[in-house]
């Protein structure tokens, strides 16, 4: 029973996953009832989608939404009529929710009542099909390119730079249109989608035992994150575990893929604050870090390691030894390295102030993950839902309430060395036993769901099994769905030469949130 | 000041050599510049592209610039537009929006040009495939003249794949 059901009156079921997950079937009624509800109660969504569940005749589209309360993730489940092509909007009370319905637009042409931005998100008229998550997707002549109808900012001196998709560094393609009156910014607006390859629809086409590969491909620096959280769905729908070992292995490789992470970062702030120096030891740093994780994972960015039933790799004593020696040797040097950036005048004129999001602000547009605890949103599945391993390990959770880029480089600092604490806790206390457990296909019709905190923020993943043990539905939710529009008010008033390190701050997945 | 150059000190030279891109080629750093030398005249400048890619070949570029493989070193360099650049590094399956700013990058590119496809997706499609949203892989949609593939391949890789490129133009033209 969690504490939604007992304000709307609803009846949940709790899904054989190891973190607390409940699904809902809701009337439209009890769908709209439950945002301001969840809000109330200081919830936050995490996801919503859409679903096609129309057999021959009978049947209509399905609309879902995850909300993360104290107690736990509610997935509510709402059906809609045979026919009935909108649902109940939750834009009003959801910002973050705006994007998310727009793609549902996209892909299964259903919108939500009383939302009247009814751009195209994702779909850019190329694409072959209409409505591609449909049963039956309209093949049919696509739609012309059309121009696409940013908000225009006017007055005396304004002018528009707009950049991209394809950018000037090495990162993925997304188009930005600033509107600027000198050097500074008085709008940013996003225009993303230009990576969607069809995840979610590849997915029905894959047997459930395999799509952790491509679980492991939606966003590939937090190819951990997402095979497990599609892992943890897949045991869930199937109604095994994953033994003891595996879970302190999985841990261990998402502890690595954090610091992994947070050492590029690192390096690249100092270098987009013309620091070269902190990109050539951060780097060399992260270098170090991925040639070990090749040696003992098998791979360099450990894609694949996480399987259904655990983990598809096992670490000898030696292994074990060398990775705890690392956590180490990298510990004394980022300290070093930290002391260096905090008293480097330059880097920090650049860091303090820049890019701020207040924590009104961040609560309001629901700012989450790394960006969020830096803007005073303490929120972090390993603290707030601590599954196993992490109940064990009394993780510390790093916050911060200036929310610019200095808070977000503090917060990187603070939660390298909690990570590389728990990676040496993690060696030192890892349990015997198989790494890998037999994984029955998912019987007909069963769900399930996955919920990481990965190095970004909050992943989650919703599984529907078909009618013949297929993959009916998966849906992978990004954090950066959510962080990308808080971005735009970041930038508000600083000069256009600061986005650079403004969105590295943020460093958010154009792939994890196209699809 | 006395910090940041005892870590600099401390860290060391750590460059390593650079791979051997063909059978017969002795590769040294040295050689390497002097090959890029006498086939460009310069130093090879390459435009990175995403045209669709998860992000993991990504990271993989980005380590090329790393001390350990240290490629300007070598000389080459990443550069901001394609109008500058010798080669194109294409990642990802090509997405169906991504078709036309990878054909337009093509085309703003100055000839003689290359194109190196890297990673699964951009030899094969990958995992991704063709779709409703994905052209498949790199060659679908702009010439291509050498591939690397690997999921995501290791930097070290990646710099043969360009080295080998680089090489057999110079094997082509004689």
């Amino acid at each position: 029973m969690s504490a939604l059901d007992l304000d709307l009156g609803l009846s949940s079921t709790q899904l054989p996953a190891p973190l607390p997950i409940r699904h809902c079937s809701v009337t439209a009624d009890q769908w709209r009832a439950a945002a301001p509800a969840v809000a109330r109660s200081g919830g936050r969504l995490v996801a919503l989608w859409g679903g096609d569940r129309r057999v021959n005749e009978a049947g209509g589209f399905a609309v879902s939404a995850a909300y993360a309360l104290h107690d736990g993730l509610v997935w509510l489940d709402l059906a809609l009529p045979p026919g009935a092509l909108t649902y109940p909007d939750l834009a009003a009370v959801f910002p973050g929710a705006a994007r998310m319905q727009r793609a549902t637009a996209d892909l299964l042409g259903i919108t939500a009542d009383a939302f009247d931005d009814h751009r195209p998100w994702l779909d850019h008229r190329v694409w072959t099909h209409a409505f591609p998550l449909r049963r039956t997707a309209a093949e049919g002549p696509p739609g012309l390119p059309r121009d696409y109808p940013f908000v225009r900012v006017e007055g005396d001196g304004v002018h528009e730079i707009p950049v991209g998709p394809v950018h000037a560094g090495i990162i993925e393609p997304g188009h930005f249109r600033f509107s600027v009156v000198g050097e500074k910014v008085l709008r940013l607006e996003q225009r993303l989608g230009y990576t969607h390859k069809g995840i979610e629809r590849r997915f029905t086409e894959l047997p459930p035992l395999e799509a952790h590969r491509l679980a492991g491909r939606v966003s590939g620096d937090s190819t951990v994150g997402f095979a497990w959280a599609y892992c943890m769905a897949l045991e869930a729908a199937s109604v095994c575990a994953a033994p003891p070992r595996s879970r302190w292995l999985r841990a261990l490789m998402l502890e690595r893929e954090r610091v992994a992470n947070h050492l590029g970062d690192l390096g690249a702030l100092g270098n987009d604050a013309a620091f070269g120096f902190g990109l050539a030891q951060f780097s060399r740093l992260r270098e170090d870090w991925l040639r070990l994780a090749n040696e003992v994972f098998g791979h360099r960015l450990m894609m694949d390691c996480v399987v259904p039933g655990g983990s598809s790799v096992d670490l000898d004593e030696p292994a074990i030894g060398r990775l705890t020696r690392q956590c180490d040797a990298v510990e004394t040097e980022v300290r070093a390295l930290r002391a260096i950036y905090d008293e480097h005048a330059g880097l920090q004129d650049r860091f303090i102030t820049t890019g701020r999001v207040t924590p009104e602000l961040a609560a309001t547009l629901g700012l989450t993950g790394l960006a969020g605890r830096a803007s005073g949103q303490r929120a972090d599945l390993r603290c707030d839902q601590p599954w196993s391993p992490y109940d064990q390990l009394e993780v510390g959770m790093a916050s911060h309430r200036n929310g610019d880029v200095a808070a977000r480089v503090t917060l990187r600092f603070d939660e390298t060395f909690e990570s590389l604490r728990l990676i040496r806790a993690l060696c030192d206390g890892l349990p015997g036993g198989a790494v890998r457990a037999d994984v029955s296909a998912p019987a007909a019709g069963a769900i399930g769901a996955g919920w990481i905190e990965g190095w970004r923020g909050e992943i989650f993943v919703a599984l529907e099994i078909g009618a013949n043990g297929e993959i009916g539905r998966c849906h992978c939710h990004d954090p950066s769905w959510h962080n990308w529009p808080v971005l735009e008010h970041a930038v508000i008033g600083n000069i256009v030469p600061d986005f650079p390190l403004i969105n590295k701050s943020f460093n958010l997945s154009y792939s994890g949130h196209d699809l | 000041m006395w910090k940041i150059i005892r870590q600099i000190a401390r860290a060391g030279v750590l460059t390593e050599a650079p791979p051997e891109a063909g059978a017969a080629s002795n590769a040294g750093s040295e050689r390497i510049q002097h090959e890029l030398l006498a086939i460009l005249g310069r130093a090879l400048a390459i435009r990175e592209v995403d045209a669709g890619s998860c992000n993991g070949c990504e990271l993989e570029i980005h380590a090329l610039n790393n001390p350990y493989y240290n490629i300007e070193g070598l000389g080459i360099r990443f550069v901001a537009s394609p109008r500058h650049a010798d080669m194109l590094l294409v990642t990802g399956p090509v997405s169906r929006n991504m078709e036309q700013a990878l054909r337009r990058t093509y085309d703003a590119t100055p000839e003689p040009k290359l194109v190196v496809a890297i990673g699964d997706c951009a030899c094969s499609g990958g995992i991704f495939g063709e779709s409703y949203a994905s052209c498949g892989r790199v060659a679908n949609v702009i010439p291509v003249d050498g591939v690397v593939p690997g999921c995501p391949p290791a930097p070290i890789e990646i710099l043969r794949g360009i080295l080998s490129a680089v090489q057999r133009t110079r094997a082509a033209q004689g």
